[in-house]
């Protein structure tokens, strides 16, 4: 059986199914009791688990999450809750010194399996201390893997296999893109039919969300939603753009891109992230370091530029890389 | 708890094979650092901050501790590493970045992993703090048995990390003991110029933990006091804040001419004061003492010898351990 679910159902659905079966798996996080998270990936597990399993911390990001990354090297799986990903400011050494680097510097003696529930992103009026995408800034440490969901299906696919993960995931969501209340109703693209029993998604797969001959569009998150929206402008404008949902960056399927790009020729990348020293770039050098011959015309970026993101409606729609761009960009490059 | 002439024969035994081992890295340290001091040259290459000085420390609180038990240190980790019981060829070869050691050459000597007896380090300041409480919780979720001890210095003591988990260890009345060594330096920043109260231990006042503080670098007293703080901690009594007046004989790495320590304010070397005192006590003989000198000093030729006999990782090694479960 299946049903149509929000990534957010889908993922708590994965995390509940995981912890019925496996004492060692427990959550932690600001809110998670009460609140079952900010995404609702745990709602209700505080009167189902206890408070022994669902513990709500204090407001301190390096000691709990460091708290987390000792209780997985004593044998638990800690799945953490950091709500924004803005928040990483705080806790960042956990990520970069730690979860990150007890496995390679113990040359494989000591394992740090846990999961790191993040929420990104903006477009809902924020401002630059709660909007922020930042997935470069922790893809970027070696030995994290990261991965970012765009539809109910991956999300609970990809979080059951974050939990059989042996590895500090860190395990993105835009907020956009949860289907939850506060955030309005759900973007279509989002929900999916969703098995009732568990299954896994493996990381490091794109996923071609649309087939398309004229141009490859790839996308991260709510960029994936925004890429379908131009997508679907431009066919009637009679341009078929083919989208890319990366939905892994460590790894990264720079097959799946490549595969894209040698069918089209033509390269779009869209991405809320920070223009420079990012996502956009990584993508367009792995096609390049391949072969360059393959762009019939020279990629574009669509991403939010290096400015902090703005506060007033009118500003930040205009900088984030909404359909409206993406159209845009593909028009020229067809012209 | 009283200790017996045996244990603390023992700690004597500790501290020497700890003294043993650093005087054997730092020897070699400068083979190839003179004239020109370089930190990447030589046959044990990288940063060295050693433990003369601290001995008593890792000495009397491992003693405390039983097999169950869970330790993190910081950068400065080899006299708890060697009370612990970590296996010292092995962590002799780490620090030579061989193939045999602890880490297979990529830790190094600030990141000594034994999780055999339960033991991990850290070059970052204080993040050991975490990963020591998240221990504790992780055996109170487990139930089993098991106290943490995270093994900082007083420097450590005014970052953010210490702070916060010292409030959730007192929160969750987890079974912590946060070893504060106060050798009075964080490089050249002295304890006064850098910490608002004179002792940390006063500081667990404020998260609800247990404060000790032991003024003496003799590991009887420290012993003592470590005791009672996983008494405590058993009994599910919560954390103690542990702070040792300690000594940092070598500096904070090697290579670091103290210019900054006035006179006035020069370390004493704990080890003969307290052979002195096993002596005068009747625990033993000098002769006795020196047997044990001895032989610290011929455990560590051996492991020495291991180290510098064991062969280097293959470069390509490298790419290996970056994530669990792929290329071993």
């Amino acid at each position: 059986m299946s049903r149509i679910l929000t990534m957010s159902r889908a993922g708590r659905e994965a995390l509940d199914w995981e912890m019925e079966r496996r004492p060692e798996i427990f959550c932690l996080g600001e809110d998670v009791f009460k609140f079952g998270g900010i995404f609702g990936t745990m709602d209700g597990f505080g009167a189902k688990y206890g408070p022994e399993r669902v513990i709500s911390t204090p407001i301190s990001e390096t000691g709990f999450i460091g708290m987390a990354a000792g209780a997985a090297m004593a044998g638990m799986h800690p799945v953490v809750d950091l709500a924004y990903i803005d928040f990483i400011g705080v806790c960042y050494n956990v990520l970069l010194n730690c979860a990150s680097k007890t496995h390679y510097m113990s040359g494989g003696s000591v394992k740090v399996p846990m999961t790191l529930l993040i929420g990104t992103g903006g477009g809902y009026n924020n401002a630059a201390q709660h909007s922020q995408c930042l997935h470069a800034t922790v893809a970027h440490i070696p030995g994290a893997k990261v991965v970012y969901p765009s539809n109910a299906y991956d999300a609970k696919g990809m979080l059951h296999t974050a939990l059989r993960d042996e590895n500090f995931v860190i395990f993105l969501t835009h907020k956009g893109t949860a289907g939850v209340g506060w955030m309005g109703t759900p973007i279509k693209t989002t929900l999916s039919e969703v098995p009732d029993e568990p299954y896994t998604v493996p990381f490091g797969k794109v996923k071609v969300y649309r087939e398309g001959r004229d141009v490859t569009i790839t996308g991260l998150g709510m960029s994936v939603h925004e890429s379908l929206k131009a997508a679907e402008e431009l066919e009637k404008e009679g341009i078929s753009a083919e989208v890319v949902d990366l939905r892994s960056l460590v790894p990264l399927d720079r097959e799946g891109i490549i595969a894209s790009v040698a069918k089209t020729g033509r390269l779009i990348v869209t991405d809320e992230d920070y223009l420079s020293y990012g996502v956009s770039g990584e993508v367009i050098t792995t096609v390049t370091e391949r072969d360059p011959g393959l762009f019939r015309r020279p990629p574009v970026r669509v991403t939010t530029p290096d400015i902090p993101i703005p506060f007033s409606r009118p500003m930040e729609q205009a900088i984030l890389p909404l359909a409206g761009r993406i159209a845009e960009a593909a028009r020229k490059l067809m012209a | 708890m009283q200790l017996t002439a045996e244990q603390r024969k023992g700690l004597l035994r500790t501290m020497a094979l700890s003294r043993a081992f650093d005087d054997a890295m730092i020897a070699l340290y400068w083979e190839g650092k003179l004239p020109i001091f370089q930190f990447g040259a030589g046959p044990l290459p990288g940063e060295l901050h050693c433990s003369n000085g601290a001995e008593p420390v890792g000495a009397g609180i491992c003693a405390a501790l039983g097999p169950d038990d869970m330790i993190t240190a910081d950068h400065r980790p080899h006299h708890v590493a060697v009370a612990r019981g970590v296996d010292l060829d092995r962590m002799a070869a780490e620090l030579l970045g061989k193939k045999p050691g602890l880490s297979q050459g990529k830790g190094g000597h600030m990141h000594i992993y034994d999780p055999s007896v339960n033991f991990a380090s850290s070059g970052i300041i204080a993040e050991g703090m975490a990963v020591a409480a998240g221990m504790a919780l992780a055996r109170r979720l487990q139930k089993r048995p098991g106290v943490a001890v995270a093994f900082i210095g007083e420097g450590a003591a005014n970052q953010g990390a210490f702070h916060e988990v010292c409030n959730m260890v007192g929160l969750w009345k987890l079974p912590v003991i946060v070893v504060v060594q106060d050798n009075e330096w964080g490089v050249s920043t002295a304890k006064s110029e850098s910490t608002a109260v004179e002792r940390n231990a006063d500081r667990a006042a404020g998260y609800a933990m247990a404060g000790e503080w032991v003024g003496t670098n003799d590991p009887d007293d420290i012993h003592a006091a470590a005791a009672r703080a996983v008494a405590r901690a058993r009994a599910g009594e919560g954390g103690t804040i542990l702070e040792v007046k300690t000594a940092r004989l070598t500096g904070h790495f090697m290579g670091d001419q103290q210019a900054y320590i006035p006179e006035q304010m020069k370390q004493v070397d704990p080890i003969p004061p307290y052979r002195e005192k096993l002596i005068r006590e009747g625990v033993l003989t000098a002769d006795e003492a020196d047997a044990i000198e001895a032989e610290a000093k011929a455990r560590m030729a051996r492991a020495m010898a291991f180290a510098k006999a064991a062969p280097y990782p293959e470069p390509a090694e490298a790419f290996d351990h970056v994530f669990a479960g792929e290329a071993a």
